[in-house]
């Protein structure tokens, strides 16, 4: 029975990075392929050897980003395991920021990420690399985390560190060259509390310096600071402190009920030195159905902040030092709603495949701004309609262990 | 009088750390099938679970402590 905790899996993160700007926080994006792997598992395992081929769907707000993902796990069933995932975004934009700053346009983002497992009794360590690339922006992330198991594996503490370099450059403008790095510090604890309860905390703490913006989005600013009526205009380039550094905490719990079913519940506070303070909450139940189904229910809440420098619409082009209209750094509220469906499809395996399993995913998400305006068909000043949109996220995978 | 006061110190510690390297799993490791169970993951499909938090990372202005998962893509 040691070993049933002991299977408890083990969560695998691939790095991605890099993005292409138009209406797009790219850099932002480049930051988080430093979140680390962690681990929910008590004892340490060596992830268990398998392939998943996806296929991912993003369509909301003018956006459609689709495309596959690839991995492939192999170890030795002893002290190693390796991974290598490849990914596709093909992004078709014509969001709201592209509509009114630009035009729209079509880019595919690829991104191979690898990794190396080690097993030593109640130690695991990991390595990752990833290499993120679009036209405009490259991107190398390295990792290293270290999991250990405790009181009689009732505890494990990970421990992680990554750092990212960016390179980024514009499609409009061969001479622009900016760099940015990225640091991510990491520690999580998982606990099992009772026969029927499982707590998860993580931590992350993130730094960024470099180039922060987004180098194709303008902030909004009026023609004449002393008469609104004379409209605004989109030719004033946003700036951005070159740094961040940003602290968020979390705590997951899993409670088994008494009957076969599980219910789940988190909760997330996060705040950095953009002033931007964000709380997220979620519950999900899952249900074991026929023996060979799994149904999976969902709900997510989340609400920031905006940051200290955003601005929905600026007086004059020089009004702060750092100026910012990404709707991401707005006040803002979303909901998520979703369903997962997975199927058993070889439940005792079948020659060399131990199982296999079909699944899918789906979540529609709304998206609620309370300080980022529609401002196509350039209304009015003052007359303007805050934002919103919802989006449809679909995945569709296959996995099969070995 | 120092001695005193560092003894005061150590003794609770060494007490402390003892205890510690004696404390007993309780829940039993024949009392952990449910939390064994597939249904009691935090993540059942890591490849899934890291792809929803990259859509989030890149629409939402927080970023970390989501309990695993990397991802990012500023296609938005």
């Amino acid at each position: 029975m040691e070993v049933a905790v002991a299977a408890i899996r083990k969560i695998v993160g691939f790095f991605s990075n890099g993005s292409r700007i138009p209406a797009a926080a790219g850099i932002k994006a480049a930051v988080l392929s430093l979140f680390f792997i962690a681990s929910t598992a008590q004892a340490e395992v060596l992830p268990e050897d398998s392939t998943d081929a996806m296929y991912h769907s993003y369509n909301g707000g003018g956006v459609t980003v689709d495309g596959p993902s690839y991995l492939v796990r192999k170890g030795d069933n002893k002290n190693f395991s390796v991974s290598a995932n490849y990914y596709i975004d093909s992004i078709s934009s014509a969001s709201i920021d592209v509509v009114t700053q630009g035009s729209a346009y079509n880019e595919q983002r690829t991104q191979w990420s690898g990794s190396v497992d080690y097993l030593h009794a109640d130690t695991s360590m990991t390595v990752n690399y990833s290499y993120s690339n679009e036209t405009d922006y490259q991107a190398d992330t390295y990792g290293f985390s270290i999991s250990q198991s405790m009181f009689g594996d009732l505890t494990n503490v990970s421990l992680g560190y990554s750092r990212g370099d960016d390179d980024i450059s514009s499609n409009v403008d061969p001479s622009f060259d900016e760099t940015a790095d990225h640091q991510n510090y990491h520690v999580s604890l998982s606990q099992v509390l009772t026969k029927k309860l499982l707590m998860s905390v993580n931590y992350d703490a993130v730094t960024d310096e470099g180039y922060l913006q987004n180098p194709y989005r303008n902030i909004r600013v009026l023609n004449d600071p002393n008469d609104s009526s004379a409209g605004f205009n989109f030719n004033t380039p946003e700036t951005y402190p070159n740094t961040r550094t940003s602290n968020a905490i979390s705590a997951s719990f899993m409670y088994y009920l008494p009957y076969r079913a599980a219910l789940k519940t988190g909760y997330r506070y996060y705040t950095d030195d953009w002033d931007i303070n964000a709380h997220t909450a979620d519950v999900g139940y899952v249900h074991p159905l026929w023996g060979k189904w799994i149904l999976e229910f969902s709900y997510r809440y989340y609400t920031q902040t905006d940051a200290s420098f955003y601005g929905d619409l600026f007086e004059r082009p020089d009004q702060q030092n750092f100026m910012g209209r990404d709707k991401e750094l707005s006040e803002f509220t979303d909901h998520t709603v979703g369903f997962a469906l997975s199927y058993d499809v070889l439940e005792n395996g079948w020659g060399y495949l131990d199982k296999a399993s079909l699944n899918f995913k789906y979540n529609h998400i709304w998206f609620d701004y309370d300080n980022f305006t529609d401002v196509r068909g350039s209304p009015a000043v003052g007359q303007e309609p805050t934002y919103d949109f919802d989006a449809d996220v679909i995945q569709i995978y296959g996995s099969v262990w070995y | 009088m120092n001695v005193k006061r560092i003894g005061s110190i150590i003794l609770p510690l060494v007490l402390l750390i003892s205890g510690c390297s004696s404390i007993e799993p309780w829940v039993k490791p024949y009392e952990r099938a449910h939390l064994a169970d597939p249904i009691m993951s935090f993540s059942r499909a890591p490849v899934s679970d890291s792809y929803l938090s990259h859509i989030y990372q890149v629409r939402e202005g927080a970023r970390g402590a989501e309990g695993g998962h990397g991802g990012g893509c500023g296609c938005n």
